[in-house]
């Protein structure tokens, strides 16, 4: 019986199992950022204990960050603590640290991939949920917490218990216009928000035969949102050519025998999953969100939903709650629904692909009146690609603002936030209440292409008419 | 490391009601701007508490007749959203011991559970008696006992639901890894010394 690659990576860094019935499962990599990080190191101290594996320890700076004006100090006195704390945790303990002035900082989902940090068949843990992300190279990589990454800092171990495996096969061809973000809310809608609970989540199928990396990472990146515990697509020529010759990819002989060793790690033909899932790629459409939690997904075309046609009375009290937040109304189209801000970024759409795509449909065009629209590159070697091509000249011509790398308005822990009740058509992964920076801001999730689309008509539209995909 | 074992939590409670309670709605994200964990109880549920001018909601939890209480009661999935752990930290610090709820989300069960408050399931309408008796009397003293695996309080009583792995951490005293994860320290060398990318040199 043949073994999926999740298996695989678990049996290999598997160290014993706990009196607790846990595994205690070894970390080979692991990324720090500033926000979850302080307070770890905090722990250690109080223990007195070291970092046990420094040179597989790698931070960032991402959440905080402002994307204007990055002169320190930072108007904003706790940012510049928690950056200031970041460095000087690094220095005391001896970890690779990519800072603001390094040329590779940026979002941590960004920079582990691009450094050739993330590959396959590794275990990466990270103190951030959308640690997934990593997952599309074939790396078991999960989100922990702050007490997690305390025992990962100690010991390069943390506890876990082992979760099922969902193979989700996405085949046949996706339309024009429709994109790997599609693709995600379209599963996490199918299969619930709580659906992935206990599990990890396996992505195949022609569909991801034929992403790139960067669409790999999209979808892995939002595993999360459908409460999986981490989500991942196996190894192939793709993965191996986006690795070779990044910084910390392995060189020379010792990159010909990582390689023959991650096509070993891979799924074999005849693994056996928990569970499988099938999904028809022509069944997905550019998708947004109408409410507050990442399954409240519909097709740009579809309606809102209505509480009264609710399949359960849990259900109709979650759709009043989220129309009541989002001052939509019920069994309205939303389409046409007006927007105030445009944020395109995020580790879920700020890689340079993303800006490619959006760039090449943007040209001519220009953002609505009353619009507020940024773009935000992942990284900063994002935003140079970018800059290279001209992208930002694009986007600056059609009425964005082009930022520097950071997470933004993702989440909004650095200056970039909503005021007041604004609607942000964001390329980001989350629209609970309050996640972009104002208690009563409004968040509608979709690929960053319709994210365009609506910046340029100042309300939520489908790209495919908007740009004539 | 020894801890303590936690087999009974004892206290009063209070109902904040909904389902998918998200670790924003927890502790928005713009409080998690901090080095240590200390002082996030005050923004616990602040966007829920107060209005964007500042004026209190008349939450469940400024409510003076619940004052002190230490047992969160609530509904489905509750938790789920980003894996920080500022959200049961801001709990804790708050003064909860343990939450009864529908569901939980896993990250979050389990970052609660290296905190030692444990988190216990029950039906919805089983939740909805003991709220019922908190609401009548914001003083009924309601007990968790991991051992028996029931809720109880003086006018009655019901099951909970934990998975087997956390109950016995904490009831054995083993809820924080740290100790055992030490431990196991020339079996971490040799697992890693069979692992090509974590050599050293590797970088
Ligand atoms: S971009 Fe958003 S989701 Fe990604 S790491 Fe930053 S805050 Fe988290």
């Amino acid at each position: 019986m043949g073994q999926s690659l999740f298996e695989k990576v678990w049996n290999a860094h598997a160290v014993k199992t706990l009196s607790n019935g846990q595994t205690q499962l070894l970390i080979g990599t692991h990324l720090i950022h500033e926000v979850t990080s302080p307070q770890a190191f905090g722990m250690l101290r109080d223990l007195g204990l070291k970092v046990k594996f420094p040179h597989r320890t790698f931070a960032t700076v991402d959440h905080i960050v402002p994307t204007d004006r990055q002169e320190e100090p930072f108007e904003d006195p706790l940012a510049d603590a928690m950056i200031r704390e970041l460095r000087a945790n690094c220095a005391e303990f001896g970890i690779t640290y990519f800072d603001l002035g390094s040329g590779h900082q940026g979002i941590v989902h960004v920079v582990g991939p691009e450094q050739g940090i993330t590959q396959p068949g590794t275990t990466i843990a990270c103190g951030d949920s959308h640690t997934a992300t990593h997952g599309a190279f074939g790396a078991i990589a999960f989100g922990i917490g702050t007490t997690q990454i305390r025992d990962v800092l100690a010991t390069q171990t943390m506890a876990m218990s082992k979760p099922k495996v969902r193979r989700i096969n996405v085949d046949g061809e996706l339309g024009p216009g429709v994109y790997a973000k599609d693709v995600i809310l379209h599963i996490i809608k199918l299969l619930g928000a709580k659906g992935g609970i206990g599990y990890a989540y396996e992505y195949g199928g022609t569909v991801f035969d034929n992403f790139s990396m960067e669409e790999r990472m999209t979808v892995c990146n939002m595993s999360i949102e459908g409460g999986a515990r981490c989500g991942y697509v196996n190894p192939d020529d793709k993965t191996y050519a986006y690795l070779n010759g990044r910084p910390y990819s392995p060189k020379g002989d010792a990159w010909d025998a990582a390689v023959a060793g991650w096509k070993a790690m891979a799924s074999d033909a005849d693994s056996v999953y928990d569970d499988v899932v099938n999904i028809e790629a022509s069944d997905i459409a550019p998708s947004v969100t109408w409410g507050t939690s990442p399954d409240h997904g519909i097709f740009i075309g579809e309606s809102i939903p209505d509480p009264a046609q609710a399949a359960s009375e849990e259900q109709r009290v979650a759709i009043e709650d989220a129309l009541a937040y989002m001052k939509l109304g019920a069994g309205q189209p939303i389409k046409g629904t007006p927007i105030d801000v445009a944020f395109i970024g995020s580790c879920t759409n700020g890689r340079l692909s993303d800006f490619r795509e959006t760039a090449k449909y943007l040209k001519g065009h220009k953002v609505a009146a009353g619009v507020k629209a940024i773009a935000v590159p992942g990284s900063q070697i994002v935003a140079h690609l970018c800059e290279q091509e001209g992208l930002d000249q694009v986007f600056r011509d059609a009425g964005f603002e082009w930022r520097a790398a950071g997470c933004s308005m993702c989440l909004a822990m650095n200056p970039d936030k909503l005021i007041g009740d604004q609607l942000c058509a964001s390329s980001s992964n989350r629209n609970f209440k309050g996640r972009q920076g104002s208690p009563v801001g409004r968040t509608i999730l979709m690929s960053p292409v319709m994210v365009a689309a609506a910046a340029v008509r100042g309300e939520v539209s489908d790209a495919r008419e908007v740009f004539g995909i | 490391m020894a801890l303590e074992k936690i087999i009974t939590v004892s206290g009063t409670g209070v109902l904040v009601p909904g389902s998918d309670i998200d670790t924003d709605r927890i502790i928005p994200a713009r409080f998690m701007k901090c080095v240590t964990f200390d002082g996030l109880g005050e923004y616990l549920f602040h966007d829920a508490r107060f209005d964007p001018d500042g004026t209190p909601t008349g939450h469940p939890l400024d409510n003076p007749r619940f004052t002190g209480a230490s047992i969160l009661l609530s509904g489905v999935n509750f938790g789920c959203g980003s894996s920080r752990e500022h959200a049961p930290q801001a709990l804790y610090r708050f003064g909860f011991r343990a939450v009864i709820a529908q569901s939980f989300a896993e990250i979050f069960f389990g970052n609660c559970a290296t905190l030692g408050v444990p988190c216990v399931t029950a039906r919805a309408e089983d939740i909805a008696r003991l709220a019922a008796a908190v609401e009548a009397d914001p003083a009924t003293e309601i007990t968790i006992d991991l051992e028996a695996r029931e809720a109880r309080w003086p006018g009655g009583s019901f099951a909970i639901g934990q998975p087997e792995s956390a109950r016995e951490a904490l009831t054995s005293g083993r809820w924080d890894p740290i100790g055992e994860l030490l431990e196991a320290s020339p079996l971490i060398a040799e697992r890693a010394a069979t692992l090509p990318y974590l050599a050293p040199t590797a970088a």
